[in-house]
């Protein structure tokens, strides 16, 4: 399953709303750290059992919830379960502990 | 058996395996996180020679896909540690592998400022990349620490989108370049706090302020922020290779320009071995260095 483009019109329903836990990447284009670490994050989202699912929040396109969601530095990871925040991470980080945040 | 093993797949590394590749040698990269090394913060690179300007995230992935189209293997493995032995040993989390030559292009990471609550700022307050995260500061008030070129760039990026930037050195002369230390001593927002070392980070659940002392004065102040982008230099990180390796005061691996360790057949190549200059020039020199020296010794 690719990865969902998130938007402010489409994150309430695809992951406050979820019934299954949704790691979100808040990236950007300029953001080196952040396009290495987006093709991790996809074969996470390719590589998933339906248990879960992901999604993607361009900061500059969607600066309204990157500011809802406090995000200060980027790449930023959080996993949404039940509508809150329960798992999160800032930086680079390698595939094996992005499949580890969604261990909830 | 592999010819050659690196560790590491920043500038060097790549460097190494283009070269090792091209030499008619068998590589295998391991790297612990991605490819590209440090470089891949750096919005513009300018001082690569024969290119003018370029991002150092599209740099490392053109650095990579050489190496690959040259039939590079990259493994995502933490390295923990090395053997020596006719055949070397590469023992990572997850197996065992055995080569040649090794060349250990490990790099140096972020230093930390080694201050309480330093970690659980990171993300609310605290940030070791201001080009990442700076935009996230727009009119507020923030401070850079350090007095290297990193430090002298991010508070000039910084002093774009804040309303005020406050740059705090250690010393009042500045390891970076004058030519930087000129531009910001022209922009309006930014201030320079010298002999000053931070002393502790204020706050509760985020970041508010910190705590500096003067060292000519022998007085502390505190300074309300809403960020601090710490830019103190890098740190090596090769102890799974000591004692085999002799690494100096620094934790930096024992080399010199030839690339070459205590141990026969094992060579350090860019940020992680002992010289005065860190550049991506520097990296990748060393890097073609290295690779040679390990195809003659695999010969």
């Amino acid at each position: 399953m690719a990865a969902i483009t998130l938007t402010s019109a489409n994150f309430e329903e695809e992951v406050l709303k979820s019934d299954i836990p949704v790691l979100v990447d808040f990236w950007a284009s300029w953001c080196g750290p952040c396009r290495m670490l987006g093709p991790m994050v996809e074969q996470v989202a390719e590589e998933s059992d339906g248990s879960f699912k992901v999604g993607k929040v361009n900061v500059d396109d969607e600066g309204e919830l990157a500011e809802k969601y406090g995000i200060m530095n980027i790449p930023a990871l959080k996993v949404f379960k039940g509508g809150e925040v329960v798992k999160e991470s800032v930086g680079m980080i390698p595939k094996d502990k992005i499949k580890a945040l969604l261990e909830v | 058996m592999t010819d050659i093993i690196i560790i590491g797949a920043g500038t060097a590394g790549l460097s190494a395996a283009i070269y090792a590749l091209r030499a008619g040698k068998s590589v295998l990269l391991m790297e612990q996180l991605t490819y590209g090394g440090q470089i891949i913060n750096t919005p513009e690179v300018e001082n690569y020679p024969g290119i003018k300007s370029i991002s150092g995230f599209d740099f490392a992935q053109g650095l990579y896909e050489q190496a690959e189209a040259l039939g590079a293997e990259l493994k995502y493995e933490q390295v923990t540690g090395i053997d020596d032995g006719e055949v070397k040993k590469v023992k990572t989390s997850s197996g065992e592998y055995e080569c040649k030559a090794i060349i250990l292009a490990t790099g140096a990471k972020n230093r930390p400022l080694g201050l309480d609550k330093e970690t659980e700022f990171i993300g609310n307050g605290i940030s070791y990349c201001a080009t990442c995260d700076g935009a996230f500061f727009k009119g507020r008030v923030v401070a850079v620490n350090g007095g290297g070129n990193t430090a002298l760039e991010d508070a000039l990026f910084l002093s774009n989108y804040c309303k005020k930037v406050y740059l705090i050195h250690r010393r009042d002369e500045f390891r970076g370049e004058a030519k930087q230390v000129d531009k910001l001593k022209e922009k309006e927002n930014i201030e320079f706090v010298l002999n000053a070392t931070i002393t502790e980070l204020l706050g509760e659940d985020e970041l508010s302020g910190v705590r500096v002392h003067d060292k000519l004065s022998g007085e502390d102040k505190d300074i309300e922020l809403d960020g601090l982008f710490i830019a103190i230099g890098q740190m090596p990180e090769n102890a799974a290779f000591a004692p085999l390796i002799e690494l100096d005061k620094g934790g930096y691996i024992v080399a010199g320009e030839d690339c070459r360790t205590n141990v026969a057949g094992i060579f350090a190549a860019g940020d992680c071995r002992t010289k005065t200059v860190r550049q991506l020039t520097t990296a990748a020199a060393d890097g073609a260095v290295a690779a040679l020296a390990a195809c003659a010794y695999a010969d």
